[in-house]
């Protein structure tokens, strides 16, 4: 089993046509055969998107709207490479259209149009992994996003970060360590997001496949607190799982935006050590560098 | 990004909130004429940086006199001498670190009989993704340590972006601020006001404090500082004209012209990392292995060639830095354009002190090959952990 995305996810790609949706759209097609269905562009529907997927021409039809490609070709999900300035737009566009869960890849959304977003998908039943995130991916099965396939394995190990690069680490690291992953979820460095770390860690308690699980926070605001409170509380209830956890930003200084719009400690809130103490109380082990993620899940599941 | 408060108070104006009449300066000749223009008898000379905590500073030079940041004059003799004093002076306050910053600009002033003096602030409240307001009838006063003592006395007020500022919510706001009167039917007009101008110009905070009640009842905006969502000054050409650059470090303005995440620290380990999250761990581990990293650096996701050579320049303009860590995870990034763009930085400007390189992901193959078959010093490492060491190691050899 995974979480949110399998062999039979269907994906359209908002901003297909450019640089990144290119490439990456091409590396999801390579990367067995993950069900890119369709692309959306108001001006190039009922045209075709040409890539090139291990040396061979692929094609990808091309419409005008989410809702057309929707109707065509049956998708159940789509993934947003549009241009900060267009993004939040293209994300409404496919709540509106009814897409069960969105992706956005994009970085830079002027927190404004977040907003925005954000009160549309309240009224709706559309799930949004985002903005400013690398996407989901399940081994072997469907990658939605730019995570980097080659360093994944088909295993029990549930990742969720907020930083999009570390959770590569984690994924290189419970590879090496042969423990491999159920499903990889980066749910992205802004303040105002959709997937918040306790939706996810919701699915990877409810996923028998999954038997352990990565969880990496960051510097500024309180998700980490939140989600460690939330993990105490479902362990009282019976629900657990080991849980291995890391902060980044423990050396960063304070009142500064360390690059994601999301990572400034203030006024001594939202500290790295505030929330390793939650973590910790919460049970979650807490690796002391981002280089030893994999083995200090390694040694918690070997009781050491 | 960040403005003056006379800039804040300028733009607060243009959407009706109640600011007292003021003249920005930028030398000493120019007193006399705001005096003049204010009238009196009253004013306040305040100097305009980057920073809080203005009034409970200290100048560095002793010309500049005992009295801190914010001054009242009670003549217009004393609005210039104070202007000749702390114009080009040192201020250095609680914000500012030791090193304090120099005073290019004053805002002259009406002064204000304050009868109260309150808190009220907008942000980003990221627990609902929505717009909130801050009130607390403590103003004046550093709101985190409010929030630490007296929490009771602070509402935090989420606004639904689909209604606005209703009645109820600036009812609620008045409710905090313990406001009645005329000072009631001044709040419930300048809390739409205040929402408008935050969503129409996308600030990322607007803060009063403090907003006071005068002695005539009303309301007025003493003290304004607003800060912009830099992922949304495309389209704010106006905002952008407001920058001031003497505020900021000059590496730092470099990276902002590539779109770089830079950020000056006081090390001597130049990193250059894509990823905020992963720059911050590397960061970390770099002082976990005894050493300090000289700044934070992220090339972020569509990294070009340039982008990587400017980057790479920046890291060695700094003259601290003796050593550089490259550690790249590619995703969106592609290792092979990391290699080549610090392959054209090093033929352009050198390489002078020891490079370990760390890279991973998106096209590492091809990546590795560019940096093995040119004849650059590298160091290669293999993971984080041996990036991490090995950088230390060489920079505590040198």
């Amino acid at each position: 089993m995974s979480i949110i995305v399998n062999k039979d996810t269907k994906v359209i790609v908002q901003g297909l046509t450019g640089k990144t949706g290119t490439f990456h759209t091409e590396q999801a097609l390579a990367y067995y055969g993950t069900q890119m269905v369709a692309g959306v562009h108001p001006k190039k529907g009922g045209t075709h998107w040409t890539g090139n997927v291990d040396g061979k021409e692929v094609q990808v039809p091309i419409y005008a709207s989410v809702k057309e490609a929707m109707d065509a070709t049956g998708a159940n999900a789509s993934v947003v490479y549009v241009p900060p300035a267009g993004a939040g737009a293209a994300i409404i566009e496919a709540i509106d259209a009814g897409v069960p869960f969105i992706s956005c890849i994009t970085e830079g959304i002027p927190v404004a149009d977040m907003v925005k977003v954000k009160a549309r998908l309240e009224k709706s039943d559309s799930r949004l992994l985002g903005p400013n995130c690398p996407g989901i991916m399940t081994p072997d099965e469907c990658k939605i996003g730019i995570m980097p396939g080659s360093i994944f394995k088909k295993g029990s190990v549930g990742i969720v970060s907020r930083s999009g690069t570390l959770t590569y680490e984690a994924v290189f690291q419970t590879t090496q360590e042969g423990l491999g992953q159920t499903t990889a979820v980066g749910i992205g460095g802004d303040p105002v997001k959709g997937t918040e770390f306790i939706d996810v860690l919701d699915l990877f308690l409810d996923d028998p496949e999954t038997e352990s699980i990565i969880m990496i926070g960051e510097i500024g605001g309180s998700a980490e607190e939140e989600a460690s409170e939330w993990l105490k509380e479902q362990a009282a209830k019976g629900r657990k799982k080991p849980v291995v956890g890391f902060i980044a930003g423990r050396t960063a200084p304070p009142g500064r935006t360390m690059g994601h719009a999301g990572a400034v400690i203030s006024g001594g809130k939202g500290g790295a050590e505030d929330k390793i103490a939650a973590m910790e109380d919460a049970g979650i082990r807490v690796s002391p560098s981002p280089a030893s993620l994999g083995k200090t899940l390694v040694d918690l599941l070997n009781g050491k | 990004m960040n403005i003056h408060e006379y800039q804040a108070k300028a733009l607060l104006k243009e959407f009706g909130a109640p600011v007292a009449e003021g003249v920005a300066i930028f030398s000493a000749d120019e007193a006399a004429a705001a005096a003049d223009k204010l009238g009196g008898p009253l004013w306040v000379v305040k100097s305009q940086i980057h920073a809080g905590g203005r009034g409970k500073g200290k100048f560095k030079e002793e010309a500049a006199g005992e009295k801190g940041g914010v001054r009242l004059a009670f003549s217009k003799e004393e609005v210039t001498e104070f202007a000749t004093q702390m114009l080009g002076s040192t201020l250095v306050t609680a914000q500012t670190g030791e090193a304090g910053k120099q005073v290019n600009r004053l805002y002259i002033e009406d002064g204000a009989d304050i009868e109260r003096e309150l808190y009220l602030s907008l942000l980003v409240d990221r627990t609902c993704g929505r717009v909130a307001f801050v009130a607390s009838t403590e103003g004046g006063m550093d709101i985190e340590q409010v929030a630490e003592e007296t929490p009771e006395k602070i509402l935090t007020l989420p606004i639904n972006p689909d209604n606005g500022v209703t009645a109820e919510a600036a009812g609620q706001l008045c409710d905090a601020l313990k406001l009645d009167g005329a000072a009631r039917e001044d709040g419930l007009k300048l809390f739409p006001i205040l929402y408008k101008a935050f969503v129409e110009k996308d600030m990322s905070l607007l803060e009063i404090n403090p907003l006071i009640v005068m002695k005539d009842g009303h309301l007025r905006v003493l003290d304004a500082k607003v800060s912009f969502d830099g992922n949304a000054l495309f389209r704010h050409d106006d905002v952008m004209a407001l920058r001031d650059k003497t505020e900021e470090d000059e590496k730092e303005i470099e990276a902002s012209k590539h779109d770089l995440a830079y950020v000056a620290l006081d090390g001597n380990i130049g990193c250059m990392v894509n990823g905020a999250g992963l720059a911050m761990a590397t960061m970390d581990i770099i002082k976990l292995y005894g050493a300090e990293p000289a700044n934070f650096l992220d090339v972020g996701g569509g990294a070009t060639t340039e982008k990587v050579t400017s980057a790479f320049k920046i890291i060695t303009s700094d003259p601290n830095v003796e050593g550089i860590l490259v550690n790249i995870f590619g995703g969106i990034m592609r290792c092979d354009v990391i290699a080549q763009g610090v392959l054209e930085a090093v033929n352009e400007v050198g390489l002078k002190v020891p490079l370990v390189v760390r890279l991973e992901g998106t096209k590492v193959e091809e990546g590795k090959k560019i940096i093995n078959d040119s004849d650059l010093n590298v160091i290669p490492a293999d993971d984080l952990n041996d990036a991490a060491q090995k950088i230390v190691a060489a920079v505590k050899g040198a």
